[in-house]
């Protein structure tokens, strides 16, 4: 199951976040921030799935923006990358130049 | 006179243009206080607009809480915009814990039941976002009303309404259940979507769900396959994969339902994989084979997969498998044998995940046919990896080395590797058993010896490799001496050499404290093992009795002692050590020392210092205490009367069934005894004490007591307490006899006497009959 759906800069400022279980607010901020570390410090050789206490993180870069999505064990890791590029894909649909 | 409000973009343009956080601040709150203001004036003509600024004011994380009422007076519009940006702001804003919530339950149910799509779903949107247990409770009816509905549209959100409801009210279950099989005829994919994680989700729930929908499995096998063959459709193809996500879906709700899939295969065989997408699918098609319980021919086709992907350039399909295949080789463990060489090869991956994986899965391939080249590998891969999984990669080298080891030999050689690596992260019992392993190993001293001086030879810092090698030298120092060993090359090594090494650890400040115990050890025991002279031994020793670390001194001051005045017992007190239990204490040199001392008291050398009262003072303080007889300060002798009072000490626990004493010899007065005692910590080893007491009227002198036993077995004569026992019951000569028998052969002993007595020479031998059995067996 999906837990949390964030978006993020370079410069580590949330553009979107959206949670599906409920988090204290203060709460998510630090775990914004030490997933933001994480996914920052990974180089364009690893893989883009790295663990994080009992979620998994799936994240994928587009230019300067980090799709992150954390996901608890019983999801297909592969699905929910597919399903990251599909989300961008919609918006640029509706958007255009989304992805330039 | 009020300002003419922004538009939305005119905000939006206002807020980036601001160059710091200071400003973004400003230019909001004074934009929210417009909003506030046109609130409370209740402007219906541009509500929606202001309302519109919030919501994204909110989204960049300022408080919005003020616009919730507007929310509702916004739903409750008759117009769609204003009832689009009412909804989109009750999602955002109103949830469970705010009261407010409720009050748009009447709105969305009044929407629900209005003809017009749109709004029916803005109003399921909203409701599958935020309903709350009593709101679905109320609008369960209205929504089931909607599933039946013939606008795709409306369905599928419908159904997607429908899983919150179940997920927030399990209760419901039973009314969203009928409807499932209907709409799994549906040829629609977002319904059918919608309708898979509906029933995935009735399923977790229920098992009464489970049973009613494996009747369903046909059909849903049936939609999997069509997908699969039927050509490309441009409305739901995802670069060429007929609707991936559906396939998962499918996948996912058939393992629910615990069925073994012949289309796994068909979908395996199709998909295309030069697409990430199809490679999802596959890798779903593997989860589904593992997790329910499918015929070994699946599980090997599930196994093939992933070493395809394993070959794969793509790090992330990698990662995947290393995964998957870490949990099916408990059960798989041949089939993923088959792909060992892909495995290691990963483990020279550059990323950190990937290379732990590999090494994890490395390690549970390891089994006793392949241990000699994958331990080649994990070495190789030890010396080149990042310092987190050093320790890691270490003691799994160990672990797998003591379970598969082919010979004590390689055994050694690897523990010995590993140690110069990574000494510094192995566990703090990997010396323990190196040591044990190598005390076991008799044939291997020599070598092993020498490997281990030749390593400290090259560098003293690694602490385990240290105290190792100096315990090792300590023991079996002679054979590093002696030159000549098979296996490795003949090194000529000096006896000053070897001190000096032994004097550098100890002087060096990268040892440990621990480190440096073992070295001063070490010296001593090579005082006795060496042939030239001890003094540089004795004047190393005799500088640590001033050293500020405790233990150290301690030691020192013994050994010192143990030069000075018990020179005739070093040998017998340092001699090699027996081999050591596994699970039992460790017999480090602390225990050793506790052995020699109770050895020490008990064989009472010539009672010079007649300091007697003092140690039976020290006997009543160590009544009971254990553990303080291994120190005794300076070991003073005993006087031979308080010879069975000492017998009893703690520090030599009393024999489990004392064996009685033998009278051997009696002749005119003069009476010969044997005491035996079996030490428990060494079922090999029996201490004879010899007493000869003199009842009759003239002393006897020259008293010399000799000993002889059968060739299996070892014999020690200590000292005896004298040479003359004065008359009428004087104070009787005692000399202990050390026997090793570890074969336990029958004890047989012979002894001879020579006496002089009434002014006669006296001479007797005679064998000792009727031992008792207890002695030898």
């Amino acid at each position: 199951m999906i837990k949390f759906f964030l978006m993020v800069n370079k410069q580590g400022q949330t553009r979107l976040s959206k949670y599906y279980e409920h988090v204290d607010i203060n709460k998510r901020t630090l775990l914004e921030t030490e997933v933001i570390k994480s996914c920052l410090s990974r180089s364009n050789e690893q893989c883009s799935f790295i663990e994080y206490k009992d979620f998994k993180l799936i994240y994928r870069q587009y230019a300067a923006l980090f799709i992150v999505v954390g996901v608890n064990d019983t999801e297909n890791e592969m699905a929910i990358y597919e399903f990251i590029h599909n989300f961008v894909e919609v918006l640029d649909e509706y958007f255009s130049r989304v992805v330039s | 006179m009020v300002a003419p409000s922004l538009k939305l973009q005119d905000l939006i343009e206002e807020i980036r243009g601001a160059k710091t956080q200071a400003q973004e601040r400003e230019v909001i709150q004074k934009e929210c206080a417009h909003i506030r203001a046109s609130f409370r004036d209740g402007d219906p003509v541009h509500r929606h607009r202001q309302l519109a600024k919030l919501l994204y004011v909110h989204m960049l994380g300022y408080p919005a809480h003020f616009g919730q009422m507007e929310c509702l007076k916004l739903i409750a519009s008759s117009r769609f915009t204003d009832k689009r940006v009412g909804y989109l702001g009750a999602m955002l804003l109103l949830d469970e814990r705010h009261d407010a919530h409720l009050l748009i339950t009447n709105s969305i149910k009044n929407d629900l039941s209005q003809g017009i799509q749109p709004v029916q779903g803005l109003a399921l949107c909203t409701l599958s976002t935020m309903g709350s247990a009593e709101m679905c409770r109320d609008l369960a009816p209205e929504v089931e009303k909607l599933l039946l509905q013939p606008s795709p549209y409306v369905r599928k959100k419908a159904i997607l309404t429908a899983v919150h409801m179940i997920r927030k009210v399990p209760e419901l279950s039973s009314v969203f259940l009928p409807p499932c099989v209907h709409l799994l005829h549906e040829r629609h994919h977002g319904i059918l979507l919608g309708t898979i994680t509906l029933i995935t989700e009735l399923c977790e729930r229920s098992p009464a769900a489970l049973r009613h929908f494996r009747k369903v499995v046909p059909q849903l096998v049936q939609i999997l396959r069509t997908l699969v063959t039927t050509g490309y459709s441009t409305e739901h193809s995802i670069s060429g994969v007929s609707d991936p996500f559906l396939q998962v879906g499918g996948h996912s709700s058939k393992t629910m339902t615990n069925t073994s899939p012949l289309s796994s295969t068909q979908v395996a065989t199709n998909t295309d994989t030069s697409r990430n997408a199809g490679n999802a699918v596959l890798f779903e098609t593997v989860l589904t084979i593992m997790d329910i319980r499918s015929a070994a021919g699946l599980r090997v086709l599930a196994v093939n997969i992933l070493g395809r992907f394993l070959l794969n350039s793509d790090r992330n399909i990698r990662y995947v498998a290393l995964t998957s295949l870490l949990r099916l080789v408990q059960s798989d463990h041949s089939a993923v044998q088959r792909h060992r060489p892909t495995v290691v090869d990963c483990l020279q991956e550059t990323d950190a995940s990937l290379s732990r994986r590999a090494l994890e899965l490395s390690l549970a391939l390891v089994n006793s046919s392949n241990v000699r080249a994958m331990m080649q590998e994990l070495q190789a891969f030890l010396e080149s990896c990042p310092p987190d999984l050093r320790a890691d990669c270490a003691s799994g080298i160990l672990l797998a080395a003591e379970r598969f080891a082919p010979t004590k030999r390689w055994h050694i050689d690897t523990i010995l590797h590993v140690l110069t690596t990574a000494g510094t992260h192995v566990r703090d019992d990997a010396v323990a058993n190196l040591t044990q392993l190598i005390g076991g190993a008799q044939e291997l001293h020599a070598y092993s010896v020498r490997r281990l001086y030749n390593a400290l030879a090259e560098d003293i810092s690694q602490q385990p490799l240290v105290q190792v090698a100096a315990w090792c030298i300590g023991e079996y120092g002679d054979l590093l001496l002696e030159g000549n060993c098979e296996e490795i090359e003949p090194l000529q090594v000096d006896e000053e050499e070897v001190l000096a090494l032994l004097e550098k650890v100890l002087q060096s400040h990268m040892s440990l404290p621990a480190t440096r115990g073992y070295a001063l050890t070490a010296l001593m025991k090579l005082s006795t093992r060496l042939q030239g002279d001890n003094n540089r031994i004795r004047q190393v020793v005799s500088i640590y009795r001033s050293c500020l670390d405790v233990e150290l001194q301690q030691r020192a001051v013994e050994y010192d002692t143990l030069f000075r005045k018990y020179d005739h017992m070093r040998a017998a007190i340092l001699e090699k050590m027996p081999l050591v239990e596994r699970d039992g204490p460790q017999a480090d040199e602390e225990a050793k020392e506790s052995k020699a001392a109770a050895q020490l008291s008990e064989a009472a050398p010539a009672p010079t210092e007649p300091q007697a009262s003092q140690l039976l003072d020290l006997l009543d303080l160590l009544d009971g205490a254990s553990g303080d007889a291994q120190h005794p300060p300076p070991l003073d002798p005993s006087p031979g009367g308080a010879l069975v009072y000492l017998l009893d000490l703690p520090c030599a626990p009393p024999p489990p069934a004392p064996i009685p004493d033998l009278k051997v010899f009696e002749r005119e007065g003069v009476q010969l005894n044997l005491s035996f005692i079996r030490p428990p910590e060494n079922p090999a080893l029996l201490l004879i004490t010899a007493t000869a007491t003199n009842s009759s009227e003239g002393d006897v002198t020259d008293f010399i007591c000799q000993a002889a036993v059968p060739k299996s077995l070892q014999l020690q004569l200590q000292a005896p307490s004298g040479n003359t026992v004065p008359a009428r019951g004087g104070l009787p000569i005692t000399q202990l006899f050390r026997i090793l028998n570890p074969n336990k052969a029958p004890l047989r002993l012979k002894l001879r006497l020579t006496y002089n007595h009434f002014h006669q020479s006296v001479q007797e031998i005679f064998e000792v009959n009727n031992l008792p059995v207890e002695s030898w067996q």
